[in-house]
């Protein structure tokens, strides 16, 4: 899977490190674990920069090459922050045949940017998913952790301005 | 005790529709009208019928409310709760019957179900593990552990005929056999939960709503073929699954049916829940556990098959969340009792996640040989808007079609495997004539696309060449020799691929080209798509008889191709506009601005 890596400057805190040090020292024996430290990095810091990889590679002594290995075969690592919304459009088959590629055109066209990318002010960030399983509610589409389903292209702009566009 | 019991749905697609502020409504209701202490509000897993969440019942009555809303708990509260007298604008109607009110089981929808995996969802609450012990819950294990020798447990799974409830069908009680007779020092067990099919969610309502009857199998299942460790592998998309199993886990180990000695017989058992982080291929047995060992999950050559050499090289037996889901009521009612059910070689019940363009969306357990008509017609209530059946696709991007000649063929393992289709996880997802079924098979080809994992080459580079040639077809540019190259690279793919991901890829081409030939022939020939979804072989039309000149297809095209004309139709006060066939963008933006329906798509 080719991933967008970003250029944005890492701008970790210490508090930050301070807790994935913890979370890679109480998994450290386990090498097995290397996919749940990462993911819990990610909920710490939002995404994957170079800086947190090298950290999790020291902590949990595994080669770079490796960290950076699972976090591009995975489609959960990002490795660019996500936008102050992340948008996610479910591409499943059962959103797909209601129409799901037309409410993400219609993304692409308002906000002007395409799947895996973020707006250039770092307010929004658009992505296709995979089935979320509300196959009831489809087409769906989810701004962090609200959920809209049985959505409509027509929809898009009424959702975009309660986040201010 | 409590005078009554509300349960309020909260799977996960109850869930995106706002069942827990509905539960939180139900509660301080409750509160306000001093009824907290006759009342109890539970929260359980799924109901099935998803197309009308959130869900909540109310018993003794069992009055069954559809898509209830945060403002309409007062009324429920204070009409049925307080004074007994039901809300009956908001029961769903089919329950309704004149005056009277029929229970859930005599709807269409839960009519022709049976329910064994999926039989506590939607009945217990999933966090507390007193109400599944309540429904016989660790008896089975307790008998195993007491009663019978690990052979003899193996032996009922195998005399149940019970095959692997994941896609492949491989006969249950003989995979356990083989990791069983394999020597080593450790052993595990391994629960596939990366339910990957998009449209499928029957792994995720069983975690969701029976937690325990997994932890329940995999105990049975690590007696009696000598494992003591277990995983489970969930997708990460699947939060309040993970969730739940990890509320149980942790319940089962308080009450030492997890963890060293338990029942007193010696025999030691624990779970590890790993996350999966969004890989389709990780749903391949082998894939799945080189991913539990924390690395890419890439798939491995077999042999050595993962009972000889599985989860970090030792015998693994690995099953899919709906296989371990019927074990439990194996054991506790016996090996005639589940084959009984079903067909000659495909016995038992199976979930499908019915999806698509049908009236009841949700999940539907059926016994084996039930035909895709009385799924489609009689429990999923028809196609909406009037449309036509055009296909169901089953399997997910493994699997094929069944299209609307072969409805009435009883759905087993084997009936489908010789139509060219396959069972797969479950996932059911029903097309109309709206639907094209070249593009289908184009977004499965994506889909695949995208996930393989990069290993072998055969599917790395063979399912990108046919993508390439679908996007061919589409764009109008393919011939009709492009059909048998097409055909014959599906071939070379599933010969020649590493594991099932490329084996299956090219299955939702091959299926689609078997039964909808003649919609590939009208692409490549005729350059048209009757279903209008293929954009660059469609044409808009103003209808310059009906157009009532307002403009505003001119108005809201991005490509400036729609002009006025100097032609008034009849009775029209206006010239009527037409569009520039070769200028236009084909977005569609006139045809959903035409207030008159005025525009035509072909």
């Amino acid at each position: 899977m080719l991933k967008k890596i970003s250029k944005i400057p890492f701008k970790g805190t210490a508090e930050q490190e301070q807790k994935l040090k913890a979370v890679i020292a109480e998994c450290a024996d386990d090498k097995s674990l290397l996919m749940h430290v990462m993911q819990e990095a990610q909920e710490i810091y939002g995404y994957l920069p170079y800086e947190v990889q090298v950290m999790i590679a020291e902590g949990m002594n595994v080669p770079l090459e490796k960290v950076y290995g699972v976090s591009t075969f995975y489609a959960q690592f990002a490795l660019s922050p996500k936008g102050e919304y992340n948008i996610s459009v479910c591409l499943g088959t059962a959103c797909y045949v209601k129409g799901s590629q037309e409410v993400l055109n219609k993304l692409t066209e308002t906000l002007g940017i395409g799947e895996g990318e973020c707006t250039a002010d770092g307010k929004f960030s658009l992505e296709a998913c995979r089935c979320i399983g509300a196959c009831g509610l489809a087409p769906v589409m989810t701004v962090n952790d609200e959920v809209y389903g049985k959505l409509n292209a027509k929809d898009v702009p009424d959702i975009l301005k309660k986040y201010g566009i | 005790m409590y005078r009554s019991h509300v349960l309020v749905c909260g799977g996960t697609g109850c869930t995106s529709s706002n069942s827990a502020a509905i539960i939180e409504a139900m509660e301080s209701e409750l509160k306000k009208q001093g009824l907290e202490n006759e009342v109890k509000v539970i929260r359980t897993g799924c109901f099935g019928l998803c197309a009308l969440g959130p869900i909540m019942v109310v018993y003794p009555e069992g009055a069954f409310y559809s898509q209830v809303k945060v403002e309409d708990v007062p009324e429920i509260v204070e009409e049925h709760l307080l004074k007994g007298r039901m809300v009956k604008r908001l029961l769903y109607d089919e329950t309704v019957k004149q005056d009277e009110v029929k229970s859930l089981k005599e709807t269409e929808f839960y009519k022709k179900q049976h329910r064994v995996a999926l039989r506590n969802c939607g009945v217990i609450d999933p966090e507390n593990i007193d109400e599944y012990i309540a429904y016989d819950g660790y008896q089975a294990l307790a008998k195993c552990l007491t009663e019978l020798k690990p052979e003899e447990v193996i032996e009922i799974v195998k005399a149940s005929g019970l095959r692997g409830r994941g896609g492949g069908g491989f006969p249950t009680g003989v995979k356990w056999s083989f990791t069983a007779a394999n020597q080593a020092d450790q052993k595990y067990v391994v629960c596939n939960a990366d339910e990957g099919d998009p449209g499928a969610f029957m792994d995720r309502s069983v975690l969701e709503g029976d937690p325990h009857c997994i932890i329940e199998a995999m105990a049975i299942c690590g007696y009696a073929t000598g494992a003591t460790e277990g995983y489970i592998y969930v997708r990460a998309e699947y939060p309040i699954a993970v969730k739940r199993l990890n509320i149980a886990i942790k319940q089962a180990r308080e009450y030492g049916l997890l963890g060293k000695n338990i029942f007193d017989s010696g025999f030691d058992f624990d779970l590890h829940v790993r996350l999966g982080a969004g890989a389709f291929v990780c749903g391949e047995e082998t894939a799945l556990m080189t991913s539990i060992e924390g690395n890419r999950g890439e798939p491995r050559p077999r042999p050595p098959y993962p009972a000889v050499k599985g989860l970090f090289q030792k015998p693994t037996t690995e099953n899919n969340v709906e296989t371990f889901a019927n074990i439990p009521q194996i054991i506790l009612k016996g090996a005639d009792w589940f084959a009984s059910m079903g067909t000659e070689k495909s016995k038992g019940t199976k979930v499908f996640a019915l999806g698509g363009k049908i009236k009841n969306t949700g999940l539907v357990e059926i016994p084996m040989g039930t035909t895709l008509r009385e799924i489609i017609e009689e429990i999923g209530g028809g196609i909406p808007n009037g449309k036509k059946f055009k296909a169901a696709q089953t399997g997910g991007p493994s699997g094929g079609c069944i299209p609307a000649s072969l409805m009435d063929t009883p759905i087993d393992y084997d009936n489908l495997t010789a139509i060219g289709c396959m069972m797969g996880s479950g996932g059911l997802i029903v097309m109309d004539e709206d639907n094209c079924m070249v593009d289908i098979a184009k977004f499965f080809l994506n889909f695949t696309v995208d996930e393989s994992c990069g290993k072998c080459t055969p599917c790395r580079v063979g399912t990108k060449r046919l993508l390439e040639m679908l996007d061919k077809i589409t764009s109008g540019k393919g011939t009709l020799e492009d059909l048998d190259k097409l055909e014959e690279l599906c071939y070379y793919i599933k010969q020649n691929s590493l594991c099932g991901l490329g084996q299956t890829a090219p299955n939702p081409v091959l299926a689609t080209l078997k039964f909808f030939r003649e919609e590939y022939v009208a692409h490549v020939v005729d350059k048209k798509c009757a279903a209008g979804v293929c954009k660059d072989l469609l044409t808009f039309t103003i209808d310059k008889d009906k157009c009532i000149g307002c403009g505003m297809c001119a108005r809201n095209c991005p490509a400036d191709t729609i002009i006025k004309t100097d032609y008034i139709a009849e009775g029209h006060k206006l010239p009527s506009y037409e569009i520039i066939p070769d200028k236009c963008v084909k977005c569609g933006a006139c045809m959903a601005n035409c207030k008159v329906h005025a525009i035509s798509k072909q």
